[in-house]
Formats: C-alpha cells, structure tokens, sequence
C-alpha cells in the first residue's frame, strides 16, 4: 500500500489549472521598490522588520540599565520607563515577529516551497508591505508627538491606557492604536495571499501531506491569524471611540484624582477578553512558523527524515485550533469570573501535550541521525532547550493556582521571552544562516556565525534564568525601581546588575551578525544553488538565487515527501522532492528544474 | 530572606506552594530528561562520510506511549491545581470581611464595624468628604470604620476574606508573603480569602500596571494577634463619627466665610 505522507508515486497525473499569468516589472521602479514579486517583498518586509526591532533591543537597554542601576540615569524617568517597556514589547512581538514570520519569510517561502510561480495576488501583496511600513512610520511618529508614546504596557488596558495617570495618553495612544489598525489590514492583504497560495498554486503532485513543515507552520499561523486579528482590531476602534468620542465600551464610572469623569457601564474586563483572544493566538502566530522551519533545519542538518511527519501537521493544527479556547489564562487575577478559571487551566494543560509531542520528535529526528553541527542546527539546538524551559515555565503559569502568586511577577518576563522571545529569535537566526545562501548565492561567514550563536545563547540564559529567580522572590513586573523591601534580598540587585551588562554584550554581538550579513553578500563563499544538499523545492531552482518566476519554463513535478534523506536504495543521502523515481538509484540531481522532471507516463 | 529559597509564607496557602514544587519537579525530571537526550543523540550521532541515517518516518507505539505518559504528567499537575483552587475561589463560611480601596496611587481600607455588615457604596458617590462613595442612608454603613493614608491591620488566625474595588484603574492588591491575589477593576467588587498565620509586618505591592506611579503604590499590613487587632480598631473613627466633623466642620467654615465675605465652596473637591 502507498502511504501518501512516505511513500514515492511514479506517476503524476497532468495539471489541471494552466501557469498563471505573472506580472512583469517594466522598469527599476517595479522591479525593487513597488515589486510585486513575493521574494523582493519578503526582502522588504524582512529589512524594515529588523530595522524597527533594533529599535526595540536598544529600548531593551535602557529598561535593563534601569533594572541594574537604578537612581543612576538621570534620563531615564518612570514615564519614559513605562513607555519603553511597551514600545519594546509591541514591536517585538508585532512589527517584528510577526512581520518578520509572516511577510518575510512567508513570502520568501511559500512560492518556492510549494512550487509556484508567486503569490496568487502580487498587486495586493504588495500593497500589504507598504501599509505594513506605514504602520511602523506611524508607530515611529508616537516618539515625536507631544507626551511621547502611550505607556500603558503592550497589552494597553483600558481604562489606564486612556486617561491622564499614563504617559502618551495624549497623542501615543492613538497613534498606538492607529498603527496597529494599520498593521492589521496590511497583514489581511499578505494573509489572504499565504492562505489562497498554499491551497490553490500549489505545483502537481505537491499534496498537502507532502508540505514541508515550514509551509505548515506559515500557513497555520495564517489561518490563526486571520481568525485572531479581527478581536484586537474591534478592540482597539472601540478604544478609539472611547478615547476620543467619550463612548464607554470600556469605561466604568470612575473618578480620577478627585473628578467624576464623564464614563460610565464599560467593562474593563471585556477588553482583556478581546486582547487574548487576539493575544494568545498571537503566540502562536510567532510560535508554529518557528516550529514549522525549526523542523526543516533540524531534518535537513541531521541528514534524517523528520520523525512522525504526520502527527506534526496534526499537532500544528491541533495547537492552532486549541489555541482559541485557552486566551483566558492570562486573566486568572484579573476579576473575570474566577471560575472560568478550571475550564481555562484544563484546555491550556492539554494543548502542552501536543507541544510535548512536537518536542519529542525533534528530539527523535536526531535520534540515529547523521548530524552536522552547521549554524542553522546550532541554533535550532538552542532553540529546543530554550523552548523546553518556556513551555516547562509555562506548565507553571497555566496551571491556574500557580499563576496566582507568579503573575505579573518577573516569572512571567522570563517565561515569554524563553518562549516568544528567544526561542522563535534562535530559529530566525537560524533561518537565515540556512536560506542566505538561496537568497544570495553565498554563504555567511562560519567563524562570525558561531561567535553570534554562543554569545547570544549562553547570553540568552544569563539574562533570564535568573528572573525566573526574581518571580519567585516575588519582584514584580513593569516596576520602574523597587526600592527597599523586606523580601528582597540584597544579593538581587547585584544579580540585576550582571543580567544588565550580559544584555548589553548579547545586544552588541547582534552587530557581528549584522556584518556578517553585509559582508558575506560580497566576500561570502559562493554557495552554488544546493549548499545543504536539501530535499525541498527552493534548493531546485533553475538560477540562484531564483529569478523571476521562481523556476525555470516548467514547474517542478513532485513525487515524494520532503524528508527523503537516508533513503534506503538511493544513491545520495538524499533525494529532492522533484527528482523523478528512475533517477533516484543513479542519483544525478545535476539539473531538476523545468523540463527535466517531466514524468515518465 | 534567604537568596536560596522563595519569600517565606505567611498565609494558609501553603497548597499553592506545595503545588509549585509538584510542578517544579515533574517538569524538571522532563527538562533534564530531554536535554541528556538531546545532547546523547548529538554526541552518539554526529556526522560521518560514511554514515546513513536510519529510515523509519514513524513509529506508531513510541508516539503513542509518549503521547500517553505526558498526558499522566499533565494530569498529575492539573489535578492538585484544580483541588487547590476550587479552596481558592470557594471562602470559608464565616469569614470576617475587609474591603481595599485601590486609587492612582495609594490604598484605602474598610472594615465592616460592629455590626459586621458593609454599607453600599457607588463611585457616583465619591467626593472629598466621601473618598469611598460610601451610601449615606444605608444604616449598615454608619459603623464602618475607614482607614486612609496608614497601615492595613488583620487579625491572626481566622479566615478573611477581601473585597476589591479601584475607583479610577485596574490595580492589583498582593502582599508575596501571602501568595494570593486579584486585580481590583472599577465598576467590579472582586475578592480572595486567606488566613494570615505569621504575625509580623509586610510589603504590599501594586501588581497591574496603573500609571506613571505603579511602582510607587506601595502600602503595609500589620498581621497582629485577635486582641491588639481588636484594641486598634476600636481606636479608628466610624463614617457616621466623620461625616458628622466633616459636617461641622464644614458649617464652620461656611460662617467663616459669610463673614469674610468671600465665597468658599463647601466640601470642595481637593485635588491631588
Ligand atoms: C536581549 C533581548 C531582550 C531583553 C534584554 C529584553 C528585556 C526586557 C525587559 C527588561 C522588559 C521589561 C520588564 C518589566 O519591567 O516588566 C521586557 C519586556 C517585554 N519584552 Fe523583552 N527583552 C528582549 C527581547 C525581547 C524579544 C525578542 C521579545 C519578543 C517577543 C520581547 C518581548 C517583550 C514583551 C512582550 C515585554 C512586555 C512589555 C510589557 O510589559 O508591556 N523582548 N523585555
Ligand atoms: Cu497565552
Ligand atoms: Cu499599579
């Protein structure tokens, strides 16, 4: 019997939907800047997104320099403190992460992956990375305005993100929130793309069994993100209206410093349920992308098959889907009905098993593997032990009694940055160190690599291990500065101390990547069209890197699942998805774009 | 305070305590079990020329005892959770009742008084002579006794449960010595339960972002023995003993100012 996931076919049937119609660019200007072809715009998208989230890791600083030193810096108020931490943290996880996942690599991928030409709307694509700059611009802005950005916490509740207690409640707000807005319709146009893509362009014999993982965590995250976006939009209009129209979605009656204001009957309470509902589906709008190309790498660089195919399409999807009914564990203390609380710890202890699941069979995939210690699998290493420690921190979390001393303490800090900080960070890295090659014909410079590994791994550690330490203590979260208190031990601050200078040097060793980025463009050894000896479409390209069109006059025909490697019977230790099952014993993978794939009917 | 262990307890939620270090170690076995795993394979398999991974895309019964056993590990840890906290959500009958006020950025405490019972209260009802928005007619309300601007005192030993209300922003009430807290919400009265077992004074801290002065929001609770407690609050001033000086005093200042001619808004709003 043919195991449809496993197993090669001989015969792919013909193609029942013609080429599409590409767009060809006429001049310089359609060519690089208003590109519709998904590879330049991945690069947009992958440059502005790294470009915003240095800003971030400099706001990192100033907190962190804060954290260890405090009363030293004078420019540094509680104002600016709060709106640092929000900014820092919108932008990492938004304009960052997920513009990085999504719009970069997303776009970069999919084509390729899935054998396509380009994205099956170019014109809205890329109309959806100019509205996504538009978004940082306008994000950008909130620094410039008078009161400077909102400081109300990236999860911006209401009714303190609103009134005059919080910086930025006179113009950052609503810029905040009009970025976002932003951020959501340009992502709409680019999602819907991803989506149509991966159902529709496939190329023949590209089942959806035979997706490489990357494509099934992209496409995942898509489907979450689409249904998810909407809440934190209504959400964020509503608090437009609220701020600027004085309507009370979320405003109670409240009196502010001795004055009665003029709201009354919102529920403070609802926000946070539109937030999470938007929020948690968010951690895996960054998480399952990760998980998807952490796969990939891990499979290509230990020369093995990924363990369990099957059953981790099933766990992406089951995590996608159960990822909608557990947003309510980030609001155990937050005077929801405090019996929500037992639905909402089981659903969120039951969705570990499938990411317990996905755990193991990377494991396994190295199990009896043949494994380079290349950079991309060196930071997919990191990435397994970092996500271990945030899903083990959050098994803590989740459990609702558990979370009642430990939230909003710098437990919580620690646990999302392991899992939705560094972890998915250690797989971009990663990424990039795999697919350089692909995007620019050469290779990026090993010794840089591993001194940018190491130190921002082991670096990684030294700064969140020991908050972990803090929330135990019970050191809160989003403090500007402790002062004394009878249950911190002095020994904390000097452990403060040293987590801020590791910071700085984990932030510095960024640089050495970024050289090498440049540097390699131009010095890098050339890396011919297949350095990784891979199995996936991308690595089959007539040209490196892929000009337009992806593939030369014909689309690849796939046979076979990507994780051919160690096939029993095969020449080479691997065997691309397109290589036609004649070939695979005599193993000349010499030129498998376009024609020479035909099959043999 | 020693560095090497957690804040000392000082409440009866030694469960949750006990259901951390469940989940410390059954999670911690998984870690460490995971990570030798790893670096094993790393080790064991590194890459020779002349090496071939093995092929076996899956394996149905090791997937299936993995899935089995982690779903025993979950369940270990949910179960005492979810025991832990249906004591939690659920307040001993017989609780005496305290309430927080939480304001931008300083807390306020009520005590029910003599005849155990709270007054009704509305934000609409909040003004400088009534900083808690306490209802006037309500009879329950004349004996309670309102502490503002000093430390919050509980009585040792028996169960208490406190009510939560903020007036302006989200706030969270938490003392680490207790283990417990909930965020206070405008417009919503929430509440915890817990049984002070240490005498002693702590720290409490605000706990949800509130402002520019979140960090500073910062207050004491004096845990003392049944009869000092009592001796203390019999010192305190019931609503019914302060609206009637805030009254008087009041009137007062309306003759000083007929005689002075000049007009002075009685009961103006003070602002802060
Ligand atoms: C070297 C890297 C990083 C450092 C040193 C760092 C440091 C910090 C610090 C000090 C805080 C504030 C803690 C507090 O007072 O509450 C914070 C908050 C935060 N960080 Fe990071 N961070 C880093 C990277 C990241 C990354 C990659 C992400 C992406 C998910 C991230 C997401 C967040 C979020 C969401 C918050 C919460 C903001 C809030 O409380 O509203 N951080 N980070
Ligand atoms: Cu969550
Ligand atoms: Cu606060």
């Amino acid at each position: 019997m043919v195991d449809a996931a496993h197993d090669q076919v001989d015969f792919v049937p013909p193609a029942e939907v013609g080429e599409m119609e590409l767009y060809h660019p006429k001049s310089w200007l359609t060519k690089y800047v208003f590109s519709q072809d998904a590879k330049v715009i991945a690069i947009q998208y992958s440059f502005t997104a790294i470009a915003i989230g240095m800003v971030a890791l400099v706001l990192s600083w100033m907190m962190r320099l804060q954290l260890g030193f405090p009363e030293t810096f004078s420019f540094i108020e509680a104002e600016d403190y709060y709106q640092f931490i929000t900014m820092h943290g919108m932008i990492m996880v938004i304009y960052l992460l997920t513009a990085l996942f999504l719009g970069g690599f997303g776009n970069y991928l999919i084509p390729l992956m899935v054998g396509a030409r380009d994205m099956v709307f170019p014109y809205v694509n890329m109309l959806s990375y100019w509205i996504y700059l538009l978004a940082v611009l306008v994000l950008l802005a909130s620094f410039f305005v008078p009161g400077g950005p909102t400081g109300a916490g990236w999860t911006l509740y209401p009714p303190q993100a609103i009134l005059s207690g919080t910086p930025g409640s006179e113009g950052g707000i609503l810029l905040m929130l009009i970025s976002l807005a932003l951020f959501i319709v340009g992502f709409t146009m680019g999602g819907l793309n991803y989506v149509v893509t991966v159902l529709q362009a496939r190329t023949r014999g590209m089942t959806l069994m035979r997706l490489p993982l990357t494509i099934w965590g992209i496409f995942t995250a898509t489907v979450l993100a689409l249904l998810a976006f909407p809440a934190l939009f209504v959400g964020a209009v509503m608090m437009t209206l609220d701020r600027m129209l004085g309507t009370s979605f979320f405003m109670p009656g409240i009196v502010q410093f001795g004055e009665q204001m003029q709201y009354g009957g919102g529920s403070p309470v609802l926000f946070q349920h539109l937030f999470w509902f938007f929020g948690h589906p968010e951690v895996y709008i960054v998480a399952l992308p990760a998980f998807g190309i952490v796969s990939d790498l891990i499979s290509v660089h230990a020369r093995r098959h990924v363990f369990g195919y099957r059953l981790m399409v099933w766990a992406i999807v089951i995590i996608g889907a159960l990822s909608f009914v557990v947003w309510a564990h980030h609001m155990y203390v937050s005077g929801m009905n405090p019996w929500f609380g037992f639905f909402f710890a089981t659903t969120t202890l039951i969705i570990a098993v499938p990411t317990a699941i996905k755990v193991y069979n990377w494991v396994l995939t190295l199990w009896r593997g043949n494994i380079k210690l290349t950079l991309p699998m060196l930071f997919a290493l990191g990435f397994i032990v970092t996500f271990v420690n945030g899903g083990i921190t959050g098994l803590f979390l989740g459990n609702v009694v558990v979370d009642v001393p430990l939230s909003d303490t710098m437990f919580v800090v620690a646990h999302f940055h392991m899992v939705m900080g560094v972890a998915p960070i250690l797989v971009v890295f990663g990424a990039i160190y795999h697919w350089y090659p692909k995007m620019t014909g050469r290779m990026l410079n090993v010794p840089m690599g591993q001194i940018h590994f190491w130190i921002t791994f082991l670096g990684a550690y030294a700064i969140f291990l020991p908050l972990h330490y803090l929330g135990f203590l019970g050191v809160p979260r989003r403090y500007y500065e402790m002062t004394d208190t009878s249950f911190i031990p002095q020994s904390a601050e000097t452990l403060n101390a040293f987590v801020t200078v590791i910071a700085l040097i984990v932030g510095v060793a960024q640089l050495v990547f970024l050289f090498n980025i440049g540097w390699s463009m131009v010095k890098g050894k050339k890396s011919g069209p297949n350095p990784w000896r891979a199995t996936s479409l991308e690595w089959q390209t007539a040209t490196t890197p892929p000009g337009h069109g992806n593939f030369g006059p014909t689309l690849p025909v796939v046979y076979r699942w990507a994780y051919a490697f160690g096939l029993p019977g095969a020449k080479d230790d691997y065997v691309p998805q397109n290589m036609h099952p004649d070939q695979v014993a005599i193993g000349d993978t010499a030129d498998l774009s376009g024609t020479a794939a035909q099959p043999a009917e | 305070m020693s560095p090497w262990w957690w804040t000392p307890i000082a409440s009866n939620w030694g469960f949750i305590d006990n259901t951390i270090i469940i989940t410390f170690w059954i999670t911690g076995v998984v870690f460490v079990a995971v990570i030798l795993f790893t670096a094993y394979c790393v080790l064991r398999y590194r890459y020779r020329e002349d090496r071939r991974a093995e092929y076996e895309p899956e394996d149905k019964k090791l997937e299936w005892w993995l899935t089995g056993l982690t779903a025993v590990g979950v369940a270990a840890m949910l179960i005492p959770g979810l025991f832990v906290w249906n004591q939690y959500v659920n307040v001993p009958p017989g609780a005496a009742e305290i309430e927080v006020v939480g304001q931008q950025w300083q807390w306020s405490y009520r005590y029910p008084g003599k005849d155990g019972v709270m007054g009704t209260s509305d934000t609409r009802l909040i003004s400088g002579d009534n900083p808690f928005g306490l209802n006037p007619n309500d009879p329950n309300g004349q004996d309670d006794v309102l502490i503002e601007g000093d430390d919050l005192h509980l009585p040792l030993g028996g169960p208490i449960k406190v009510l939560l209300r903020s007036i302006d922003v989200l706030h969270d009430f938490y003392v680490p010595q207790f283990r417990a807290k909930m965020d206070m919400v405008p417009g919503l009265v929430t509440y915890f339960w817990l049984t002070p077992t240490r005498p002693g004074t702590f720290d409490i801290l605000c706990f949800e972002l509130c402002g520019v002065g979140h960090h500073a929001m910062r207050g004491s609770v004096v845990v003392e023995k049944k009869e000092a407690f009592d001796g203390w609050l019999q010192e305190q001033e019931t609503f019914a003993q302060t609206m009637a000086r805030v009254k008087q005093g009041s009137e007062q200042a309306a003759n000083l100012a007929l005689n002075a001619a000049t007009p002075v808004a009685a009961g103006a709003r003070p602002t802060r």
